[in-house]
């Protein structure tokens, strides 16, 4: 306890180091949330096995760590950021961050329509601290979480997204968040990603979030985001996670919807070895929709925990939850889905469902439903299935002359593909899919497990296809 | 065609419409705009014999015909169409043995012969086109799974099918993106025609750009306080709500 | 908030159809339980000593049990000495072969002709009148491709061997109170064997009717499907409207072998009692299936819509290889009605599979809980359950309860639950009635949509009936 305590002291040394260097240039209410934020921070300190809430996902890796701020000083020339991702994505509004900064030099604003501005918090925070005012660090509840709290205190950058009314943005936002190596022999870094998404009465809005390692090692990223989608409002949302395969990445998203408003979230994680993941949406005005996605893809000894919360807090609300997981070599995967139904909620229609499979004996899944169901005319299902591959599917492909491995990649990605198919943008689609195959096709090294031999045993899953 | 006549509701001992008046004639559309809780949806369902409500005082009339004394589905029968707000799933019941059933028992009503299976898809096909739905939605149970959209969409659908003398939409703009909003308004705008009144209810302008009304009018705290063009809508899309507030106190002020 | 339950209440309130009493001259033992009762009985059927024993190790068995009180149901006391355990129409104790005029009126009221006509050719009857089969249809029919359907008495006289391999297999005597009561006096019931690789070419069915008053039925249904063979067994059940309780205890065993399949649906409307609660059947029944051989299934289908109080899991032990148990369920609880209903799925074998689908309705005051359980063991590898179990509420004084159990102790197994709850609403109603549709179309549509997925399981003119019962069980309770 002593040991954990001793390494958070670095995070109230980088909260002084930060307060010192932005010198009083913030405006009063964003220094007290940040005091406030640190301070609950120091309260609630890293969570333990003990927490309900954290009972399967130990942070102790990260919280025994040391890591140094994020350097102040970024160049594109520090990221590994081709050609081919411009390419890729040329018809977007492309934000690029390097290290936690946003790298002006990288970034494809391109034509925006009126009303609509993306902007690095950065920027946002130094010329119009009051256009953030309204929202900034007022969903996410940072009193409960200690990672949040953690981001709060110290966040310097991310994306401001602002979308005024009655705007139907065509062109997706991207936000790509780069983590590349550090000069020298210095300590690896704790980022702390902040964004904050406004999407405005009646507007439509794409927006991805994508963590990509490009060579850093061994850091740790803290993300939070928060979205505010006004009354009739539509967003697709996306958060992609390929952090370096020793990397930590912590993330809270915190969605918040008005009357009829249509949210669609979607996090896909890959990368890095222990992942956490909050993901909340409270549906607070009549008639809202909700649709919740997730996909886990992990091997060797990643640890993927995705925790999600549904908070119906008013009536004729619906949520459609689907999580599904791969999980190979010694992996972990943990999923909790909440699903509260406040009092008065009523006609609220929900209905969640977590699909794994499991490819070796050594995987481990931990599956659970919460529900807190406080009004009683409502509809509320829920369904959890762990399996293994089906040995008859496998055995059908390769009766039609397909290899082993090609015949259990197929049917993997099958099994992806319900999630991966829904992604808007089609490049990230692909770049998705092909490195769903890579990571399979790595599987084949000794992950330190005793997995098992292919296609051996097993069943399910052979659901809705 | 319509004529609402001092019209009071409540529901338990709150009372929602405080002497409503309106007059709808053939061939027109009008738009009932106004706040959350200013007693549109109930205007609504009590057009249509919702039985939560109680009419307190107040007639309406109905092609000559007092409304209020009918059953719900004796309305339907003689041609009152509500769009459903929040339209309702029937788990297990097909939407074309839905619609058929409903089809068939006001054709029965009008005096009409039944429509058979086949003569009944084909139209369900066409009326399907109108609306740019996916065929295989008339398959699945009465609203199950449909997203919001879908469901919007599947009521306009309905009412395309059943083709009643009056359509009251409530809030079939909300929950619809640019695209479905489109449709929706291609679709009720297919269906305007000099014999059939539309009543439009909604929150936003914005439906308004496609579907445009002939009159106007502000409900508020369960009165009608404007009635105007189109252009009123406009107006309450750059002033908000509160400006009426501000208008009312004056208004009540200058009496 | 709406008022749920208006005016839909005051629809037509049709009574019980089924509630006539037939008289007739009966034989029977006198009330009360003891070994001296047990003779009698075994005595009048003239049942072999091995018989006679096993049904007097059960009653001692018996006497040392406790009624079980977990389930989720309440009653009082059940006199069990003042219980008349065999009572059966003097005409067929005698062991005529004419059938008695008034059983042909009866059973004609009842809609089930025991003559074997062209119109229902394609199901035979075995009738079982409060304590005796009195009449079985189609045997000779049957017979000529091996297929054995007769009363149970007359299995036991008839292919003794057959029984006693089987009786007890899979609900052994001492298996629960109620079960461990009907082996120790159980009077008559079907017996059925299909020989290998025959598939029975028509319906067999049972039909139950207790018509004494302070009688009890106690039957015993036993069902064996040799390898690769087929059948489709039926069984319906109606009591007369008495207001004192009769105890149905009824033990039904399936045995299926290699690739066998049996599909057993029950449609069960004992009299409810009335709407106060008073009288009505306790129906404490215990149906077990043993999926013996290889890839072998037993499917179970129930519309439970009468009853007093049910009390009753049919289940499914599978125990071959690849072998596949279903139970789809719809249970209707109206007035004072409970049900405690649900299934057990057990799975030993490998590569086992078992769907469960409960649809519970619940209306006036019932109460109605699923109560199932998945258990699959060590051996069962990639062993699969889904589980379905939908409660549907008719206003706001009646009560839906869910308690599944779930038992892994394979990793390899998959399992997906769902559960859902929901009210009719007035506004589903509304809806209907909005588009033209009359309230009485309105409910009928809105419950039979609800419970589709389990009719499509019944046999064609099962399914039509059920329809039309749950609607007649509905009438008077839909807000």
């Amino acid at each position: 306890m002593t040991a954990v305590k001793g390494q958070q002291d670095q995070y109230f040394a980088h909260f002084a180091a930060l307060e010192e260097r932005l010198s009083g240039t913030e405006p009063e209410w964003l220094r007290a949330v940040r005091k406030s934020a640190i301070e609950r921070f120091g309260d609630l300190g890293f969570p333990t096995t003990r927490d309900e809430e954290w009972r399967f996902t130990s942070v102790a890796p990260i919280a025994r760590r040391a890591f140094r701020p994020p350097p102040e000083r970024v160049s594109p020339a520090d990221a590994r950021f081709g050609q081919s991702e411009r390419a890729d994505f040329a018809h977007c509004t492309l934000l690029v961050f390097v290290n936690g900064r946003y790298v002006e030099e990288l970034a494809s604003p391109n034509g925006l329509p009126a009303g609509v501005r993306v902007r690095s918090l950065r920027a946002a925070l130094a010329s119009e601290p009051e256009t953030l005012e309204p929202h900034l660090a007022r969903y996410v509840p940072f009193e409960r979480n200690a990672f949040a709290a953690l981001n709060t205190a110290l966040m310097e950058d991310g994306a401001f997204v602002e979308v005024g009314k009655d705007v139907a943005l065509e062109r997706p936002i991207y936000l790509l968040f780069l983590a590349a190596p550090l000069p020298g022999k210095s300590a690896p870094a704790a980022y702390h990603p902040r964004n904050l998404i406004v999407v405005g009465r009646g507007s439509q809005a794409t927006v991805v979030e994508h963590y990509l390692s490009a060579g850093g090692a061994g850091y740790f990223t803290n993300a939070v985001t928060e979205a505010v989608v006004g009354d009739n409002a539509r967003l697709d949302y996306t958060k992609v996670q390929q952090e370096s395969g020793d990397a930590y990445h912590i993330a809270t998203v915190q969605v918040h919807q008005a009357r009829f408003s249509s949210v669609t979230t979607r996090v896909v994680a890959l990368g890095g070895v222990l992942n956490r993941e909050d993901t909340c949406t409270v549906l607070d005005g009549e008639g809202a929709e909700s649709l919740l996605q997730g996909l886990y893809v992990i091997h060797g000894r990643q640890h993927v925990d995705n925790h999600t919360t549904i908070d119906h807090a008013q009536p004729h609300c619906s949520s459609r939850e689907l999580y599904k997981g791969v999980l190979d070599g010694a992996s972990n995967g943990v999923f909790n889905g909440k699903i509260i139904v406040r009092r008065g909620a009523q006609k609220t229609d929900s209905k969640q469902s977590n699909k794994n499979l499991l490819l070796s004996e050594s995987a481990v899944i931990n599956t659970k439903p919460q529900l807190e169901i406080y009004a009683d005319d409502v509809k509320c299902t829920h369904g959890a299935t762990i399996g293994q591959m089906d040995p008859e599917a496998v055995f059908y492909l390769r009766s039609r002359g397909i290899g082993l491995e090609e015949a259990r990649a197929m049917l993997i990605e099958a099994f992806a593909n319900d999630i991966l198919d829904r992604i808007p943008l089609a490049p990230l689609r692909t770049r998705l899919q092909r490195a769903l195959t890579d990571k399979l096709a790595a599987k084949g090294q000794p992950a330190g497990t005793g997995a098992s031999p292919a296609g051996e045993r097993v069943s399910v899953l052979v659901e809705e296809a | 065609m319509l004529e609402i006549k001092d019209l009071h509701v409540s529901v338990g001992d709150h009372e929602i419409l405080r002497g409503v008046d309106l007059k709808v004639g053939r061939g027109e559309v009008h738009a009932i705009m106004g706040p959350n809780g200013s007693g549109k949806s109930t205007l609504a369902q009590v057009l249509a014999g919702r039985d939560v409500y109680t009419v307190t005082s107040g007639e309406v009339i109905f092609e000559g015909k007092d409304l209020l004394v009918m059953a719900p589905e004796d309305r339907a029968r003689e041609g009152i169409f509500l769009a459903f707000q929040y339209p309702v799933e029937i788990p297990g019941v097909s939407n074309l043995y839905f619609l058929r059933s409903a089809l068939n028992t006001i054709r029965k009503a009008r005096g009409l012969e039944e429509i058979d299976a086949m003569d009944f898809l084909k139209l369900a096909r066409d009326k399907m086109k109108l609306l740019d739905m996916d065929e295989n939605l008339m398959q699945r149970p009465v609203n199950e799974g449909f997203s919001g959209g879908e469901k919007k969409r599947n009521e306009i659908f309905q009412m395309a099918i059943l083709e009643p003398r009056l359509a009251i939409l409530d809030e079939t703009d909300s929950g619809l993106d640019i695209d479905a909003l489109k449709i929706v308004a291609n679709g009720v705008n297919a269906l305007r025609s000099p014999e059939r009144a539309i009543v439009v209810v909604t929150h936003y302008q914005r439906l308004l750009n496609y579907i445009v009304p002939d009159v106007v009018h502000v409900l508020y705290d369960g009165r009608i306080v404007r009635s105007g063009d189109k252009r009123l809508a406009l107006e309450l899309e750059e002033k908000g709500y509160g400006w009426l507030e501000d208008d009312r106190q004056l208004s009540a002020a200058g009496r | 908030m709406p008022t749920p339950v208006s005016n839909v209440e005051e629809l037509a309130n049709q009574e019980y159809k089924y509630g006539f009493v037939t008289e007739i001259e009966t034989d029977s033992v006198p009330p009360g339980l003891s070994e001296e009762i047990i003779r009698l009985i075994a005595a009048k059927k003239r049942e072999p000593d091995w018989l006679l024993e096993w049904r007097l190790k059960s009653y001692r068995y018996w006497l040392t049990m406790k009624e079980p009180t977990w389930a989720n149901v309440h009653y009082p006391p059940i006199p069990y000495q003042d219980y008349v355990y065999y009572v059966a129409p003097k005409s067929a104790a005698s062991g005529s072969k004419q059938i008695d005029p008034e059983l042909l009126r009866t059973y004609e009221k009842l809609g089930i002709p025991l003559q074997e006509r062209e119109l229902l050719a394609g199901v035979a009857v075995d009738a079982v009148f409060d304590s005796v089969s009195v009449a079985t249809t189609f045997k000779d029919k049957l017979k000529e491709m091996g297929i054995i359907f007769c009363s149970f008495s007359e299995a036991v006289q008839e292919h003794p061997d057959l029984v006693r391999k089987w009786l007890g297999s899979v609900v052994p005597y001492t298996d629960n109170f109620f079960a461990t009561l009907n082996s120790a006096v159980f009077s008559d019931g079907s017996f059925c064997y299909v020989p290998k690789g025959v598939r029975c070419p028509m319906e067999l069915s049972t039909y139950f009717r207790i018509n004494a008053k302070n009688s009890g039925q106690f039957e015993r249904t036993l069902i064996i499907a040799d390898e690769g063979a087929y059948v489709s067994y039926l069984e319906g059940c109606t009591a007369p409207m008495r207001d004192t309780h009769q105890l149905h205890a009824a033990v039904v065993e399936l045995i299926a072998l290699d690739n066998a399949t049996i599909k057993y649906s029950t449609v069960q409307n004992w009299y409810p009692g009335d709407k106060q609660g008073r009288g009505g059947i306790y129906n404490f029944v215990t149906k077990r299936g043993k999926c013996l051989g290889k890839n072998s299934k037993i499917s179970w289908t129930q519309v439970e819509t009468g009853s007093a109080i049910t009390w009753k899991y049919p289940s499914c032990i599978l125990q071959g290889e690849g072998s596949v148990g279903e139970f789809y369920s719809v249970a209707l609880t109206n007035h004072y009605q409970q049900a405690d209903t649900g299934t057990k799925m057990i799975h030993i074998g490998k590569n086992t599979k078992s769907t469960i689908v409960s649809k519970g309705i619940s209306a006036g005051h019932g109460q109605n809980s699923y109560r199932g359980m998945v258990k699959i063991l060590q051996g069962a590898q990639n062993a699969r359950n889904y589980s379905q179990c939908d409660s549907l509420l008719l206003g706001d004084q009646c009560g839906a309860h869910t308690f599944p159990y779930l038992e892994v102790r394979n990793p390899t197994a998959t399992v997906e639950h769902e559960a859902s709850t929901s009210k009719i609403g007035e506004d589903q109603i509304f809806y209907c009635r909005q588009r033209g549709i009359s309230t009485e179309d309105a409910v009928s549509m809105i419950v039979n949509g609800f419970c589709k997925q389990v009719f499509k399981e019944l046999p064609m003119e099962f399914a039509v009936e059920a329809q039309k019962l749950l609607s007649v069980s509905l009438e008077g309770s839909v807000g």
